[in-house]
Formats: structure tokens, sequence, C-alpha cells
């Protein structure tokens, strides 16, 4: 595959494809095509999200670190200008939707604002352009792009939830946790009003015990549903982006000489990459503050005691 | 891996976006990001000047004070003076005053004792008409003897 020319299908395949690998053989080995890194099942490694996503995150790291250390109380630089401003900002998007006291969340939503916003950027670099650079490597694969890998967005959902469930059961204590789950929505009105054996009472123990399951039911799709939607709507939009910005790609790449057709094909994928790419400033954009945003709703949801 | 032509339509559309970038959005976040800088600037200006004009208050406000404690100084010593002065003034009038009354008393009591002189003369003169004229057993003519009397009232 690495000479020759693709189908479309092929470039497709090629351009959705991680840069897989796997210990394998006593060797540390990378697929070569889509079937082989299927084949590697569930115990390999993107390396490609992993790089990028690293590299990212380090680079917002030592870039706010850099500017932390520098800050100054006076007239603030370039640089600090730009961090105060996205720190305001942030700190004040967390000040509207928490209520609750913990000094972790602010931060927090930062490090998920800038990561994914900077990871969400790499959709904005020329898909081919990796290729230059990754082929010479000898890299078969490379995705530029960390959260079009759902191994990614799940991954910091993942994250979210353990924070999501330490918080309950910080908060509400574990009986309280387990109570919200099973005693909502439909509860109240079943449990035992005295401690007493009485008939009334009997029933309505009897009713809470049906009750409880469905309760349960109910609030555990809630609950899942949280890390769910995070992950994947961060990871839709940004695969359905990165897959528009293939398939544009496609027309220049269809291009066989001088011909009418070709040109046209070729001045389409012009005028359609470059809306679809000013479009896609206004989508990363938002699609890291949602992802922040339901962060600090998920938290301030953990914080807060219903019953 | 095929390099072909998509890959100068992407490096164009990359130019482009870059360039919209560089024309559209860049622009008023620059802006925004001065703004700010500049109302920070400004904030931290104000400040300063308002400390300056603080420190200038203080010490006009007390140079002002020391100024009215000097020249609070200067009105009671002024006083001082003038209470003295205004003393012995009265000192003096009241003296003269006194030496005026003192001598306007005598004057008056030597022209009471003169009068009383003159009165006692001429009762004198009239007791010694009047002693004569018994020693004579007879009237002395006043009009006769007015001259000799009046020069005997002058010798009394």
């Amino acid at each position: 595959m690495a000479s020759g020319n693709l189908t479309s299908t092929e470039y497709i395949k090629h351009h959705l494809q991680n840069l897989t690998c796997t210990l394998q053989d006593g060797g540390f080995r990378c697929a070569q095509s889509a079937e082989e890194a299927k084949a590697m099942g569930f115990w390999a490694i993107n390396v490609d999200t992993i790089v990028m996503s690293l590299v990212l995150g380090l680079a917002f790291l030592f870039l706010f670190r850099s500017v932390a250390k520098k800050a100054t109380a006076d007239v603030p630089g370039g640089l600090q200008n730009f961090v105060e401003v996205v720190i305001e900002f942030i700190d004040n998007s967390v000040r509207g939707s928490f209520t609750g006291r913990n000094p972790m969340v602010a931060p927090l939503a930062l490090t998920i604002f800038m990561w994914v916003f900077l990871m969400n950027l790499m959709d904005l670099v020329p898909i081919d352009y990796v290729a230059l650079i990754s082929a010479p490597l000898g890299l078969e694969f490379f995705k530029l792009v960390p959260t079009t890998d759902p191994n990614a967005t799940i991954g910091m959902a993942i994250g979210v939830f353990l924070l999501i469930l330490f918080y309950s059961v910080k908060v509400k204590g574990v009986g309280g946790f387990i109570g919200e789950l099973t005693l909502q929505p439909f509860a109240s009105f079943f449990l035992p009003v005295k401690f007493s054996l009485s008939p009334g009472n009997l029933l309505r123990i009897v009713a809470l015990i049906i009750i409880v399951p469905v309760n349960f039911l109910l609030e555990l799709v809630n609950l899942l549903a949280k890390p769910l939607s995070l992950a994947l709507r961060l990871f839709g939009n940004m695969y359905a982006g990165e897959m528009i910005f293939i398939l544009i790609a496609l027309m220049g790449g269809a291009w066989a000489g001088a011909s009418l057709s070709g040109i046209t094909l070729f001045g389409s994928q012009i005028l359609l990459a470059l809306p679809w790419a000013i479009f896609h400033i206004l989508i990363i954009t938002l699609q890291a503050f949602i992802f922040m945003t339901l962060t600090v709703v998920y938290l301030d949801m953990a914080h807060q005691k219903h019953h | 891996m095929n390099i072909n032509a998509t890959l100068i339509a992407q490096t164009i559309t990359f130019a482009l976006l870059v360039w919209f970038c560089m024309k559209i959005i860049w622009p008023p976040v620059i802006r925004a990001l001065d703004a700010r800088k500049q109302r920070i600037a400004d904030g931290l200006a104000a400040a300063d000047r308002g400390k300056h004009d603080l420190e200038l208050a203080a010490k006009r406000s007390a140079d002002i004070l020391r100024e009215a404690k000097g020249k609070a100084a200067e009105i009671i010593a002024q006083g001082e003076k003038l209470k003295a002065e205004m003393l012995d003034q009265a000192k003096v009038h009241a003296q003269d005053e006194a030496e005026r009354i003192m001598v306007a008393a005598r004057a008056e009591v030597e022209q009471e004792v003169s009068r009383a002189r003159e009165v006692l003369r001429h009762q004198v003169a009239d007791l010694a008409v009047a002693g004569a004229s018994k020693i004579l057993q007879r009237e002395v003519d006043a009009k006769a003897h007015a001259e000799m009397l009046s020069a005997l009232k002058q010798e009394l």
C-alpha cells in the first residue's frame, strides 16, 4: 500500500485508520493494514492517538506553566494576556454552572477545554500533510486528530465518570448514592411511615421491593448516559468533520490531467474545503466548550444532595 | 499512499484558511486582547495616580496644618501684645484722669474755701460793725462809712 494509486474507498479507509500497535512475537509491531489492526484485538494501542494527545497536553501544560511562572500583577504581556482571558472565561463559566465548593473543578475544566481544543485543532491541518511526514518515518498510518479516535474520547469520559462516582460517594456517602440510584424517581410514596408491621406498612415495603429495581434501571441508564454522551458527542462530531474533510479531499484526488472535469473538481475542493474549515474553527471550539461545560454540570449534579 | 493534486488543493485551501484567520478572526481577537491590556494599564495607572494624589494631598494638608498653627501662634502673640498695650494705655489714662479729677477737686475746694472766707469776712465785718455800733450807741451810717467798711472787709 506504500505506493501506487488508491481507490476512493482505500483512501478513506487509509485516513480513518489509526496507527495500531501491539506486542507481538516478542516485539512491538504496528499493523500494516486495517485487517491486521483489527486482528490485534483489545490489547493494542493506537500510538498516534497517544502521541498526539500527549504532545498536545504537554504543549498546553508547558505553555500555561511558563506563563504562570512569569505572571506579574502589572499590565500583562501578550501571552499572559491571552492565558488570563482563557482562564477568566473558564472561571466565569464554572462559576455560572457549578454551585458547590470544590477547588478542583475549575482547573479540571481548564485542562479539559484546552486539551480538547488543541486536539480538535489538529483537524484543521490538511489531511494529507501528515502522510508527508509519517510515510518517510515508515509509519503506514497516522491519524493526527486524537478526538476522532473513540478510544481517546471514551477514555476522557471514563475519567470524568470516575470523578462523578467519586464525588457522588464523597458528598452523599455510599448510602446516599445508593439511595439516589434506587429511590428515584418513584419512591417517597412507598417509604414506610413508621417502623411498625402494620398491614399498610407491609404493603408499602412490598411495593418498595418491586419499585427499587425499576428505579435502579432508570437511574443506571441516566448515570451511564453521562460519560457515553460526553464521549460519543465529541467523537461523532470530530469524526464526521474529519470524514467530510476526507471526502472533499477526494475531489482533488480525482484530478487526472488538465481536463475540464478535473479542474472543476480541483476548484470545488478548494471551494468546499475552505468554508468547511472555517466552519470547523467554530465546531472545534464549541465541542471543547461543550465537553467542558457538561463535565462541570455533571460534577455539579454529583455534588448536589437531593434527598 | 498516493501523492497527487489533492495535496496542492489542500495546500491552497490551507493557505486560504490561514489568510481568512489572519483577516477575519485574528484582528478582533487581538483587538479584544489589546483593549483588555489597555484597560488593565489604565486601571493600574489610575491607581498609581490616585496614590500619588493621596500623597500630595497628605503633604498639602500637613503644610496647611503647620501654616495654620503658625498663624494661630502669631495671632495669639499679637493678642497678648495688644492686651499688654491696652492695659498700659488704660493705666496711663486712668492716672491722667485721676490727676485731672484731683486737680479739679482741689480747685473746687479752694474755691469753696475762698467763698467761705468771703462770707466769713462779710459776716465778721457785719459783726464788727454791729459791735462797733453797739459800742458807739448809735447807728453807723452804712452809707457814710461804706468806704471804711469795705476797706475793713478787705483787710479781714
